[in-house]
């Protein structure tokens, strides 16, 4: 019996219990709450009508559009300011770029909710207007560490013999860049596009607090419902996101795994 | 001039460069003719490689001047050079396959399509890879990424090949193989190929001049026969194959006494008694049982089978300790005879007698060099700060294993063995070297303590 015991607390498997066990409670039986809500009616009983009245309220679809737009946005705004952060990072010495590369990262460890208050507080120090404007520099503010942490540990691994090598074979600098540089660093920015634009979507706070609830993103028509005690069709709008982030990712599923293999953030 | 740059397609002129206030190579003077094949040897952190990223542009040089094919190309950056680099460890792109990373330079010169593949196609059945065009590099095995990187190289057919330790990461087998395989792409090429290794008998074997380096500055440029026979200093001698290195003196021309014995050599113009260096090879010593047919006799202490000839250690009555390798071997505790022909006795002027210093006199006691106060006998009554030379006996430098023992600390850095004692290179934490004589066996590395006595403390007034 004791043998027993210990040769289950010995096994590797054993070990995964807990977090099994949490995984279900907390990610698998909502999941499957989820999808039993949203096909499921207020009166109970299986029905599509809370997508038919997705398909039908133009508004609802105009703002998964825009929010789709905001998230495109801030991630293409996000790659253009960390890429060439994340670029020069990896070209300091090494003692410099950690203790910048902390800076960046520094911002995270507080709250993003009470970052955002601070740049609500911030635009009205400086008299500037709330509104669309805002929500972008909110947007980029909060998510671009995520595109410059997983592009510049990508940069910073790459070789610097390849350099080399195409420095070697007749590059001039700028094809040094789009030749070895950029292509090499490619699931560094897929990492980070992912960890950019999904969440991006379904955030309601940063819209709600920096447009004064003028603007709605997609995020905050989905907590307007639950919160208003539709679980039905708030359940039906969550389900139509998870399966648009699960497309983004299956899209990336190929360059991910070779980038989470390098060091990307996912 | 003209005529110069004609058959010189590099030219290395008073080279220095340092990494911050390290100097890693010092006045290079170099000059590689065209399709020669040289190799540049020498351990690691010679300054082998830095002279080579100097040649490809990859550093820029301190100081002096790099001429390639007949432009001063100090200043090019290495997009422009005519040359074209092996990397030591392939530095293939992992984002391209076989064909895209040969294609590489080909494509930057925007050659038509068509030629590329051709060109492509060819280099790979130069190097044997045909058909492994579409293939990932990172499936390769390190052979066959050689020989790609290789390939991508010499695509482009540049004046010069540049081969940075290309071997190092292969086995034995492999090495040995790709050794034959690049001196017969040298010769069916005709381009001239540069090849840095820390291997001597790589070097040996590929080469038709070979450099040899240490801390940064060339000691010998010669055919590997020359570099073998007729090393310059014991440094060359211990580097490139086995020796016996002795202390010996010049007794007039052609005439040599050491282990205690004179013996007649082919060297000459040394001055009466100069103090020199004796190489004499393993194999040159003759070693028979008749001892009156003998230059000089000893005991057998050991001797080892190493399949083709014996490797013996016999020291003798004098105390000196010779290696010998002979087809036949001698069982230990045996007493023989030995020759050496005059024309195998290779004597070398010594690089320095002694050690000396600049230093400047602190008090009537006192005098200051490498950076501490010495105690010493006799400052002949010399006002303080004056400049000084302090000259140290080899034999005078003694060595603490407690580096607290010293007056200043160092690291072993090079050992020589000299048959009855070990000539020894300590570096000191200022970046100085002391040299020394002692008979106690030291490591490589070893942190010594290192003091010397009042006494030994010998000044000459500048």
């Amino acid at each position: 019996m004791r043998r027993k015991i210990i040769s289950f607390f010995g096994r590797r498997r054993t070990w995964s219990i807990p977090y099994a066990i949490f995984l279900l409670i907390f990610v698998l039986i909502p999941l499957a709450l989820i999808v039993y809500y949203a096909f499921t009616s207020e009166t109970g009983g299986l029905s599509f009508e809370n997508f038919r009245k997705f398909m039908q309220h133009p508004e609802a679809i105009n703002i998964l559009i825009y929010s789709i737009g905001v998230a495109m946005v801030t991630t293409i705004l996000c790659l253009l300011i960390g890429y060439p952060a994340a670029y020069l990072l990896s070209r300091l010495e090494s003692r410099m770029a950690s203790l910048l590369v902390m800076l960046f990262i520094l911002p995270m460890w507080i709250n993003f909710l009470i970052r955002t208050l601070a740049t609500v507080a911030l635009f009205g120090f400086l008299k500037l207007p709330l509104g669309e404007g805002a929500l972008m520099f909110g947007m980029v503010y909060n998510f671009l560490p995520f595109m410059i942490y997983p592009i510049y540990n990508i940069l910073q691994k790459t070789d610097p013999n390849l350099i080399e090598a195409a420095q070697d074979l007749g590059a001039t600098p700028r094809q040094v860049f789009f030749r070895t540089i950029l292509p090499l660093s490619i699931p560094g920015i897929t990492s980070g596009i992912m960890m950019v634009f999904m969440p991006v979507i379904s955030t309601f706070a940063i819209a709600e607090l920096l447009t004064i609830n003028n603007i709605k993103l997609f995020g905050t028509t989905l907590q307007e419902n639950i919160y208003n005690g539709m679980w039905n069709y708030g359940a039906a709008l969550s389900l139509v996101m998870l399966v648009l982030i699960g497309i983004t990712s299956l899209l990336n599923t190929g360059s991910t795994a070779k980038a989470s293999e390098e060091g990307g953030l996912i | 001039m003209q005529q110069k740059a004609d058959t010189n397609i590099i030219t290395v002129e008073h080279l220095s460069h340092a990494f911050g206030d390290k100097s890693v190579l010092q006045d290079v003077n170099l000059s590689i003719g065209k399709g020669e094949f040289v190799t540049i040897l020498g351990p690691s952190g010679c300054g082998k490689t830095t002279l080579m990223r100097l040649i490809g542009g990859f550093l820029k040089a301190s100081e002096g001047k790099v001429t390639i094919a007949g432009k001063d190309m100090t200043l090019t950056p290495p997009h422009l050079r005519p040359v074209n680099t092996v990397f030591q460890r392939y530095a293939l792109f992992p984002h391209l396959n076989v064909y895209n990373n040969i294609a590489f330079g080909l494509k930057l010169k925007k050659l038509p399509d068509e030629e590329i593949r051709k060109k492509v196609k060819q280099v790979l059945k130069m190097v044997t890879m045909t058909d492994y065009e579409e293939r990932d590099v990172d499936t390769l095995s390190g052979g066959q990424q050689q020989r790609v990187a290789i390939a991508r190289a010499i695509v482009n057919e540049p004046e010069v090949l540049l081969l940075d330790e290309p071997l190092a990461a292969l086995d034995l087998k492999m090495r040995k193989d790709m050794q034959m395989e690049i001196k017969a792409m040298h010769k069916k090429l005709g381009i001239t190929f540069l090849y840095v290794t820390h291997d001597q008998e790589e070097a040996l074997t590929l080469s038709d001049t070979i450099v040899v380096m240490r801390e940064g500055v060339i000691q010998q440029i010669g055919t590997p026969a020359q570099i073998y026979n007729e090393p310059i200093n014991s440094y060359v001698a211990d580097f490139i194959g086995e020796s016996n290195i002795l202390n010996g003196m010049m007794i007039r021309d052609c005439l040599v006494e050491f282990a205690g014995h004179q013996f007649e050599c082919v060297d000459k113009g040394f001055a009466l008694h100069e103090q020199v260096d004796v190489v004499v090879r393993p194999e040159d010593i003759y070693v028979f049982e008749k001892l009156d047919a003998a230059q000089f006799s000893g005991q057998v202490t050991s001797c080892i089978f190493k399949g083709v000839h014996y490797e013996m250690m016999v020291t003798t009555p004098e105390g000196f300790e010779v290696m010998i390798q002979d087809y036949n071997g001698f069982g230990a505790g045996e007493t023989v005879g030995m020759r050496v022909k005059p024309s195998d006795i290779q004597v070398m002027k010594k690089e320095r007698l002694y050690n000396t210093f600049e230093g400047t006199v602190v008090d009537e006691s006192h005098v200051r060099f490498l950076g501490s106060n010495f105690e010493c006998s006799d400052t002949h009554d010399l006002e303080s700060d004056t400049g000084v030379m302090v000259r140290v006996d080899f034999r005078d430098v003694v060595l603490h294993d407690n580096e607290e023992d010293g007056m200043l600390s160092g690291t072993v850095s090079f050992i020589l063995y000299k048959g009855d004692h070990y000539h020894l290179t300590v570096l000191t934490e200022d970046n100085e070297n002391i040299f020394l004589d002692t008979s106690d066996v030291w490591d490589d590395g070893d942190r010594v303590g290192i003091s010397i006595a009042p006494e030994s403390i010998k000044i000459e007034n500048e």
